[in-house]
């Protein structure tokens, strides 16, 4: 009897991918609502991790014909311990008599839970909003340099000195240079030898051949083992990369004017931006700027959850933004966004400084700076952003007051920028 | 031998029962008497580290073949396979096969046991056998030493052995061609989905999936077929069913003075046909050829699946017996270490664990359990029988045990297993007792427990417990509205005047999609009256 061992582990891994994509296309519907509610009680990191997704059991049912309760049925069980025949039992709630044949047909009340893997999560997440593709005709990249090998050249520096390949050439060149000269030697050689056998050692032909040979093998010896020819280096290209690290900040006032639903409205959109960031770098960072009137770096935790009151300096922040960009985030390196949440109240001989800063400092640095403002009254500060507004492309703004506006407002605001660029 | 019959009192003469080719058998097939005599035992066991190599699983699956050989366990060939956790996740999505078409039923099964295995709410099933030539055995990467040796002993020599011996595999499986078949099934479906999109394709086959426990034939066996062959032919009967005469869509007048009127016309079918995804498959006036071809597909798979069902206690006992056997055998050989032992053990005790009623993980009788304990109480009755079994089971208490239980192996199903080879001392062993649910009383009955009154009537319902006929409702095409609307009559007959789940009006929505005319169900109670009408018109 033959026995076949076959490792399978390397092949074909994943084969039910097919099948779990039939089956998020055909609840795409609940999937996706599952997923807006994610999003809206998550952390701003851990957003985009793999989900939970709950479908009612029922709409995901596979039904077949079976029996329903009724009728009468006769169940066998094991483990008797104090029943005699005859004995009555009352019936346990629920009805369904015997209890365990159930389990062939069971279909219990609960939901069905499953997990959403992150990029399918992303991506229900992202279709759902419409947004990538805007994105991308938003967002240019800045090139970077990254050098790959390519090929060999014959100047460089010692240590990318190719080795192998300048023995090769080396190898090559002596056979070349050597070649004439040694079949002209082989073929004095054979004269001489042909001389010497029938023992004409002393002719004036033999001298001279002794001679030629002589000089010829000095001239085959005279050919330099490794000239500076010969030398090949390692070639290296430099390819222009996208830069890969993107740095958010996320600017939020925390004024005794700022409610819990305002902070989770700027919450959400600061969400929205990360995730797009996520899908487009492959390395985020967040800075959280958080102010009164002062403004300072904060843990994500604190930035959401710790109430502070007091007046409005919206500069403040900025101004510690700019800090931080120049000290950490040098510009040619990052992919710099912000998003700046608030309600518009400022001290009203700040809002123009705000202006000001933004326009001169910040904005020629960042990529791109939404501001939205959580509040529906126009005031000073909003008056002064709307100047930037017409002056520069990547300064956008909007105003929000309830949750479901946030998506469109979201949209709008890439969609305008993305047309026009 | 009429194995359909219900078996519950039929008694069949023993009687030189080793020379009795079993069912299906063509060529005379020698049984051992008696196991072989045991070599001398090894001088050490194979080595036992809690890792397993290529190397042991191959010395493992030696002495195993060995000792399975000496008990004479005839198998198809064996291919082990070794497979990650993922992979077995797969496996387990689409129903065990290595391929299987897409569907998102099987994607949905396979989030389910996933996120289920990664909660750690469920330990994987160790090993997943194919009834197939050769015989595939996944053994999970993860599992350690003892469990590969378990696993190759149960599934490679237990499940194999089975598949090849029992008759209902024997009659309606082919197991050399069951992949290859899937291999076209996969082909076709997504052939189709390319060609009319995924949606079309759903939709039939979530109708042919809740229909497929009617799209069996019980008593007809199927010809073989060659991958080759299933395409020449699909073709074909596709071109044959472009030029058939439908009788659906005659138009021309029925003469009735030759049947006396309109009432008794004939029905259409004659007789009533159980298998629906088959009368669907050859009648349904408005299906395309390539629906007809994909109600084909998963009626095949069905039956396929079919001995498998009808199998389950005979199978995983018949299995757990033998991997018990072997190992314990490998032992007293000198071959195992009392580590692996231990660790065997350990794992086989859990699988035949029996919760009492009332325990929460109880959930009816454990397969495993029982169809252990009548394989090893048969044994006994074999080598050590007392009066009540020589009264009981006269024709074979005290016979060679070998051939005895290869026989109870080949010849039965379930039902007739139970009603054949449940002794009263294992019921008493078991503390069975039956339940009588009558919903016409308030009070649940005791009807019967394991003391002299009782047996017959324990086995027999618990025979009867695993009778497919009576666990799932039994429904037939009854007839066709061939002179109105073409619309289809299901007849259910109630078992013990069990009604039809709630969901039956949705299935007949299925029904409907499939036969694309009207559908009604009447559901017949034991006195033959009809209790319950359902209908729906036909789909737009």
């Amino acid at each position: 009897m033959a026995l076949h061992i076959i490792d399978r582990r390397l092949a074909g891994k994943n084969k039910s991918i097919g099948n779990r994509e039939r089956f998020v296309r055909r609840y795409k519907q609940q999937i996706t609502e599952a997923v807006r509610r994610t999003v809206s009680s998550r952390d701003i990191r851990d957003v985009e991790q793999a989900t939970n997704i709950t479908i009612p059991k029922k709409d995901i049912n596979e039904p077949v014909f079976h029996h329903g309760p009724g009728g009468v049925r006769d169940m066998v069980h094991p483990g008797n311990k104090e029943h005699l025949k005859g004995d009555l039992i009352p019936r346990p709630p629920g009805g369904a008599g015997g209890g365990s044949s159930a389990s062939d047909s069971g279909e219990g009340e609960d939901d069905f839970v499953f997990t959403l893997s992150k990029d399918e999560f992303m991506q229900l997440f992202f279709d759902d909003l419409a947004l990538p593709r805007l994105l991308r005709t938003a967002i240019s990249d800045t090139p970077d340099w990254k050098t790959y090998r390519a090929g060999y050249t014959r100047d460089g520096t010692p240590n990318n000195l190719a080795v192998v390949r300048s023995m090769r050439g080396a190898l090559g060149r002596r056979i070349a240079l050597a070649k004439g000269n040694r079949r002209l030697l082989q073929d004095k050689k054979n004269r001489l030898g042909e001389l010497l056998e029938i023992g004409m050692e002393d002719v004036p032909e033999a001298t001279q051949l002794r001679l030629d040979i002589s000089l010829l093998e000095l001239q085959i010896r005279r050919v330099p083992f490794l000239d500076p020819i010969d030398l090949r280096f390692r070639g290296r290209v430099r390819v222009a990369v996208p830069s890969s690290k993107a740095v958010m900040f996320c600017l939020m006032d925390v004024s005794g004017s700022m409610d819990m639903q305002r902070k989770d409205l700027s919450k959400r959109f600061f969400i929205l931006l990360y995730l797009f960031l996520t899908r487009q770098y492959e390395k985020v960072e967040i800075v959280f700027i958080r102010h009164h009137t002062q403004a300072q770096e904060v843990s994500e935790d604190q930035f959401f959850h710790s109430t502070e009151s007091g007046g409005t300096v919206v500069s403040s922040a900025l101004v510690l933004m700019h800090q931080i960009i120049t000290a950490r985030y040098p510009s040619g390196d990052w992919n710099i966004y912000a998003a700046q949440a608030s309600d518009g109240d400022n001290f009203t001989n700040d809002s123009a400084g705000c202006r000001d800063i933004l326009a001169e400092k910040i904005l020629p640095l960042v990529r791109y700076f939404a501001y939205v403002q959580v509040a529906a009254q126009v005031q000073n500060l909003w008056l002064e952003y709307q100047k930037l507004q017409e002056l520069h492309a990547n300064f956008a703004m909007r105003m929000v007051s309830a949750a479901d506006e946030i998506y469109p407002v979201f949209r709008d605001l890439f969609k305008k920028d993305g047309v026009e660029a | 031998m009429n194995l359909m019959n219900y078996p519950g009192h039929e008694r069949r003469g023993f009687e030189n029962l080793w020379r009795v080719p079993a069912t299906g058998d063509r060529r005379p097939r020698s049984v051992l008497l008696a196991p072989r005599p045991a070599p001398a035992r090894a001088e050490q066991p194979v080595p036992d580290p809690s890792d397993w190599t290529f190397d042991l699983i191959e010395r493992y699956h030696e002495v195993i073949r060995q000792t399975a050989d000496r008990f004479g366990l005839d198998t198809y060939p064996n291919q082990l396979e070794i497979i990650s956790a993922e992979q077995m996740m797969d496996a387990y999505a689409s129903v065990g096969m290595p391929v299987n078409y897409r569907h998102w039923s099987y994607g949905k099964q396979f989030l389910a046991t996933e996120r289920r295995y990664r909660r750690g709410h469920m330990g994987l099933a160790y090993e997943i056998v194919i009834n197939a030539n050769p015989c595939i055995s996944y053994l999970m990467e993860e599992n350690t030493t003892a469990m590969q040796a378990l696993v190759i002993a149960h599934a490679a020599y237990g499940h194999n052995s089975f598949f090849k011996g029992n008759y209902l595999f024997r009659m309606w499986t082919d197991a050399s061609s069951i992949i290859d078949y899937l291999v076209y099934a996969r082909g076709y479906v997504s052939e189709c989905e390319e060609r009319h999109g995924l949606e079309e394709v759903e939709a039939v086959l979530d109708s042919c999936h809740a229909l497929a426990n009617h799209g069996v034939d019980r008593y007809r066996r199927p010809a073989k077929r060659s991958l080759a062959r299933e395409v020449t032919e699909q073709e074909e009967r596709e071109r044959h069913a472009q030029q058939q005469v439908n009788e659906l869509w005659r138009t021309l007048p029925f003469r009735e003075e030759k049947d006396g009127g309109p009432q008794a016309a004939e029905r259409f079918p004659k007789e009533p046909q159980e298998n629906l995804l088959y009368f669907i498959e050859k009648n349904a006036p408005l299906l395309e050829p390539w629906q007809r071809e994909i109600v084909r597909i998963v009626r095949k798979v069905a039956q396929y699946f079919y001995p498998q069902r009808q199998t389950q206690v005979m199978n995983e006992g018949w299995a757990t017996f033998w991997h018990h056997k072997l190992l314990n055998t490998l032992y007293d050989d000198g071959h195992l270490s009392n580590g692996m032992m231990l660790e065997w053990m350990t794992l086989h005790t859990n699988v035949i664990f029996q919760p009492p009623p009332g325990h929460p993980a109880y959930s009816g009788i454990n397969p495993y359990s029982l169809g252990f304990a009548i394989y090893s109480d048969i044994k006994r009755i074999c080598d050590d029988p007392n009066d009540e079994d020589r009264a009981w089971f006269p024709d074979w208490a005290g016979a060679p045990w070998l051939p005895t239980l290869d026989h109870a192996m080949r010849n039965f199903k379930d039902e007739s297993f139970i009603s054949q080879f449940l002794s009263p001392r294992l019921i008493r062993e078991m503390r069975l007792f039956s339940i009588h649910d009558d919903e016409a009383r308030s009070e649940l009955e005791v009807s019967a427990i394991h003391d002299d009154a009782g047996y017959q009537n324990l086995r027999q319902t618990l025979s009867r417990q695993y009778d497919l006929g009576t666990r799932e409702p039994s429904l037939q095409v009854w007839n066709v509205n061939l002179r109105g609307d073409r619309s289809m009559t299901l007849r259910h007959t109630q078992y013990q005047d069990r009604p039809l789940a709630d969901n039956a009006q949705e299935m007949l929505k299925h029904v409907a999609r499939l036969w694309g005319m009207g559908v009604h169900l009447e559901s017949v109670n034991a006195a033959g009256t009809v209790t319950q009408n359902l209908s729906v018109s036909a789909p737009t």
